[in-house]
């Protein structure tokens, strides 16, 4: 009876799954157009998710285990049922035992997957969706036992004549009718909106995910893609930014779907740590409210802080944030939810299924502000100011270097080319900033470095105005900043501002503008290992290091800082959350000038983690990271940029009595010293 | 909100202004002050229009500024899409131009800026008009507390916070400044998107001010505020209350050379001659 049952059942399921898939497709494809390297994607595919995806799920081992037993073991089931019940080959004389042993294998292996889910599901953290996602272990039980149960007679371990008679055919029945269980879940449920549907998009959204640079290669690309994608602002008459859920690409709009609802976002955001109103998992998951239509009143997850959930819908052509004039109503998110985002990545770096949180959230804000007019707070006087003098806080531009006033800075204008161009960034209008600037600049004396800066000719880098998604301040200020640039011959950029270091070294190139970039950590540890610096030993306390997010996730560099704290004598007392699950200071996205409140202060958090350490003092490489962490009251600990320990630590250079091993370096100047003792 | 109460027609000229540090082209931050109070109509009188108007030369930069005032009218529906502007060569009079094209097709009230950013900017153009169209002013405007029956229930903003309520008959031309409320922001998209209607004028060169001799503002001095109060209460006092003549000094009957010897007089007293 079995053997004509099982094979309707399993090509009614997957024929279900493949109308499922086609109307869940259609769903996608309401996006804007992205074309895709259709069938390199899906080459690349496998790859992607079992080298990159894994590099994530990894992380928590146990979790990883489970995941590979479960998914594994469900994968080569069904290829594995669908031979050996759905096409008979179980009865064939020469394939069937080999077939079948395989199939009770991957069942058992699965079957074992699904009870660590099932524990997991016991007491889940606070993190994970309940709702449908508390019967999936139940639903992994029910495939993976029924397979095993009626392939148990194939291979010959139960007679045949086992499911026969009277008794039997009930047992039949009720194996079939759990098995029915399992597949509507595992493959019906798949494309149909259950918990697996994250195995069909994720594994489609993995193949034609919108940034497949940030994927490795077998050659051994390391794999990043971290900056924005520009804005066309070349059509006058089309619509900026995104309104409507279909307003997104289709593989945007496919991302959103494939999210596992894992939460592992919620854990590491800042905002919602702080109970500002966002929560990434929240966020992609109205997305795919908006998506399909409806409303979020079947979410099951924690929501966003002080929202509760089922009182926003939307639908694929409807708005996503509510136009201000005066409309009452909500409608998917609230504008001051997307405004609590302060682009720190560390949702994106934790997402196992690759989903871009940041390119979203910035799409959307694109609109409020470009088409909508509409940032919050200090976001409309500090884009104004962008427009008008070049800097956000609206200073004179002429007036860039007043706190270089007694250093002779080497101007580009006057000297055409440097080895090294320093970019001094907007901090050059801030006092505590400027600390840091003369520091950095004592060192490159002391390195004896060929250097030159823009001076007045420099202009903000566009970072604020392109994170609070005026894509047009951005791109004039980033094509006047490229048109100076250009007029130059350097052979890099150094800056102590992460901010300018990623939307220079990352983001310019889109607009023309390539150049070989450095963070002050990484060109400060390249010099004292070529032996151009020479510190005292270090004295002071205990020393902690805070990763800025733009330097750390946004591009990679975690060990530069830390090899000066290395040489400095410093040995680093790591926070809990350090390197790339490094806690934001709450200072990136233009968060401080939209001001979205919160129960308590990012910085505040953070800097209770520096007290966790015990260490009297956080080294820090960022201007903005200063800027928050020092506006802490009560602080314990003392905020030093990397720069200025580096500058205190300082001692004459041992080289000029031992010129026998005078390195050669190109970023040295070629003859003599005509370095200024600073201070 | 009763029947009779229709939507007003309402005109808002525009300038370009001039940024106080770079001198960047802009939107004016009085006139931007006004089309927010006009913007602020609809709420209390649906079916507002507001159209914008501009008279002086056509040129990119000011272009771009004058869009800055059109980016306001995101979402706010009004019939802000366009911007009349009446095309003149540099250096003409603007007042002509201004009242024929109002005269033509009276609104029921104009809103302009006190005060222009750039070029003679000495405040006069709202009177000229006023005075031109022999329609009544009103200067300093904070509010429009509501029209009706052709009567304007205006508030008038007076040193020190200070507010006066007024009725005036519509037409009207009102002015305003740093009292009115703040512009909103100008969003890109609708202001790139937006059209400038603009009409060639018949060009009236301004004779005086082609006579004139233009040199930079400086910054006027300003006397130093010595703050005598001892306690918060009385600085308190002292920012809060108002402004009190006391020492002046009305002169009447008295020959020119009394005259100058009090105001002599004033002037050691007050440490400017010495």
């Amino acid at each position: 009876m079995l053997d004509t049952l099982l094979p309707i059942l399993i090509f009614a399921a997957l024929a279900l799954a493949v109308i499922g898939a086609w109307r869940r497709i259609r769903l996608w494809r309401q996006g804007r157009p992205s074309p895709v390297p259709f069938l390199q994607g899906l080459a690349a595919m496998p790859r992607r998710y079992l080298v990159d995806l894994h590099h994530v799920v990894a992380r928590d081992k146990v979790m990883s285990n489970t995941h590979v037993a479960t998914a594994g073991g469900f994968v080569a089931a069904v290829v594995l049922m669908i031979l050996v019940h759905g096409l008979g080959l179980g009865a064939s004389e020469s394939l069937g035992p080999m077939l079948g042993g395989l199939l009770l294998a991957a069942s058992a292996l699965m079957f074992v997957g699904s009870l660590f889910v099932a524990k997991r599901r016991r007491n889940p953290p606070a993190r994970l969706s309940k709702g449908p996602w508390m019967r999936l272990p139940k639903s992994l039980m029910a495939f993976s036992v029924s397979v095993f149960l009626i392939t148990l007679p194939t291979v010959g371990v139960l007679p045949e004549a086992f499911l026969q008679g009277a008794g039997g055919w009930i047992l039949a029945l009720a194996l079939a009718a759990v098995l029915a269980w399992g597949l509507g879940e595992m493959v019906f449920g798949m494309t149909w909106g259950g918990p697996m549907k994250h195995a069909f998009a994720g594994a489609l959204h993995l193949a034609f995910h919108r940034r497949p640079e940030r994927f490795s290669s077998k050659s051994g690309g390391e794999g990043r893609s971290t900056g924005l994608k520009a804005l066309n602002l070349d059509d006058p008459g089309a619509k900026l930014g995104v309104e409507t859920p279909s307003d997104f690409t289709w593989n945007q709009l496919l991302g959103f779907d494939a999210c596992v609802q894992c939460g592992r976002c919620e854990a590491v955001c800042p905002a919602f740590a702080a109970g500002q109103p966002l929560n990434p998992k929240k966020l992609i998951q109205d997305m795919v409210v908006g998506l399909a239509g409806g409303s979020d009143a079947d979410y099951a997850g924690s929501p966003y802080p002080g929202k509760p959930v089922g009182e926003h819908h939307g639908s694929p052509h409807g708005p996503i944030v509510l136009s201000p004039k005066g409309h009452e109503g909500k409608a998917l998110v609230d504008a001051e939810t997307l405004w609590s985002c302060t682009t720190c990545r560390a949702c994106v770096e934790e997402c196992p299924m690759m989903i871009e949180h940041v390119d979203a959230i910035v799409d959307m804000r694109r609109f409020l502000t470009l088409e909508h007019g509409n940032t919050p707070n200090k976001g409309a006087e500090v884009l104004d100011n962008l427009i008008a003098t070049d800097n956000p806080g609206g200073f004179d531009p002429s007036s860039r270097l007043h706190w270089a006033a007694d250093l002779n800075l080497p101007l580009m204008a006057e000297r055409g080319e440097a080895e090294v161009l320093l970019w001094l960034g907007d901090g050059a209008f801030d006092m505590r900033n400027q600390r840091t600037l003369r520091a950095l600049v004592k060192v490159l004396r002391a390195a004896d470095v060929d250097f030159a800066v823009l001076g007045n000719e420099e202009r903000d880098s566009g970072d604020v105005a392109r994170r609070l998604g005026d894509e047009a301040t951005f791109q004039s200020l980033a094509k006047r900043n490229i048109a100076t640039l250009a007029k130059y011959r350097f052979q890099r950029i150094v800056t102590c501002d992460p901010h300018s270091f990623h939307v220079l070294g990352n983001e310019y190139g889109e607009l023309g503008g390539s150049y070989r970039v450095n963070h002050h950590s990484t060109y400060i540890a390249e010099l004292y290992e070529a032996g151009y610096l020479h510190f005292a030993p270090w004295k002071g306390g205990r020393v902690t290091y805070h990763d800025p997010c733009y330097l750390g996730r946004y591009n990679g560099e975690y060990d530069a800082p830390r090899n000066v704290l290395k040489a400095l004598g410093i040995e680093v007392a790591e926070m809990a959350r350090s390197g790339y699950r490094s806690r934001c200071c709450g200072g990136g996205g233009g968060a401080p000038i939209t001001d979205i409140p919160g129960k308590q202060r990012i910085p505040d958090m953070r800097m209770n983690d520096v007290k966790e350490t015990g260490a009297e003092l956080v080294a820090v490489g960022c201007p903005q990271c200063t800027a928050m962490l020092e506006g802490v009251v009560d602080a314990g600990a003392e905020v030093r940029d990397i720069a200025e320990l580096v500058a205190d630590a300082l001692v004459a250079n041992a080289l000029t009595d031992n010129p026998v091993v005078e390195p050669v370096d190109a970023t040295r100047r070629p003859t003599g010293k005509t370095a200024e003792e600073v201070t | 909100m009763r029947p009779e109460q229709q939507g007003v027609e309402v005109a808002v000229l525009v300038s370009v202004g001039r940024h106080p540090i770079t001198g960047r082209a802009r939107r004016a931050d009085q006139d931007a002050r006004g089309l927010e109070l006009a913007l602020g109509l609809e709420r209390q009188l649906p079916g507002s229009r507001v159209n914008l108007l501009h008279a002086g030369p056509r040129g990119e930069e000011s272009e771009s500024a004058l869009r800055g005032y059109l980016g306001m009218a995101a979402g706010a529906g009004m019939g802000l899409d366009t911007l009349s502007m009446l095309e003149q060569a540099e250096g003409s009079d603007v007042i002509p131009a201004l009242a024929e094209h109002l005269a033509a097709a009276p609104p029921q009230l104009v809103i302009t800026g006190a005060r222009a950013e750039r070029g003679e900017g000495s405040g006069l153009l709202p009177y000229a008009l006023a005075e031109r169209l022999g329609w009544p002013l009103v200067n300093g405007l904070a509010a429009v507390e509501g029209i009706e029956n052709g009567v304007a229930t205006l508030l008038q903003a007076l040193p020190r916070g200070q507010r006066r309520r007024l009725k005036v008959r519509l037409p009207a031309v009102v002015t305003v400044d740093a009292a009115a409320p703040e512009a909103r922001q100008s969003a890109f998209g609708p202001a790139r998107r937006a059209e400038l209607e603009v009409t060639a004028v018949a060009a009236e060169p301004d004779r005086e001010l082609a006579e004139w001799q233009l040199t930079p503002a400086r910054k006027r001095p300003k006397r130093l505020k010595i703050v005598k109060a001892a306690s918060a209460r009385d600085r308190f006092k002292a920012a809060a209350a108002k402004m009190e003549g006391g020492s002046g000094q009305v002169l009447e009957g008295v020959s020119a050379e009394q005259g100058a010897e009090a105001i002599l007089k004033l002037l050691e007293t007050e440490g400017v001659l010495r």
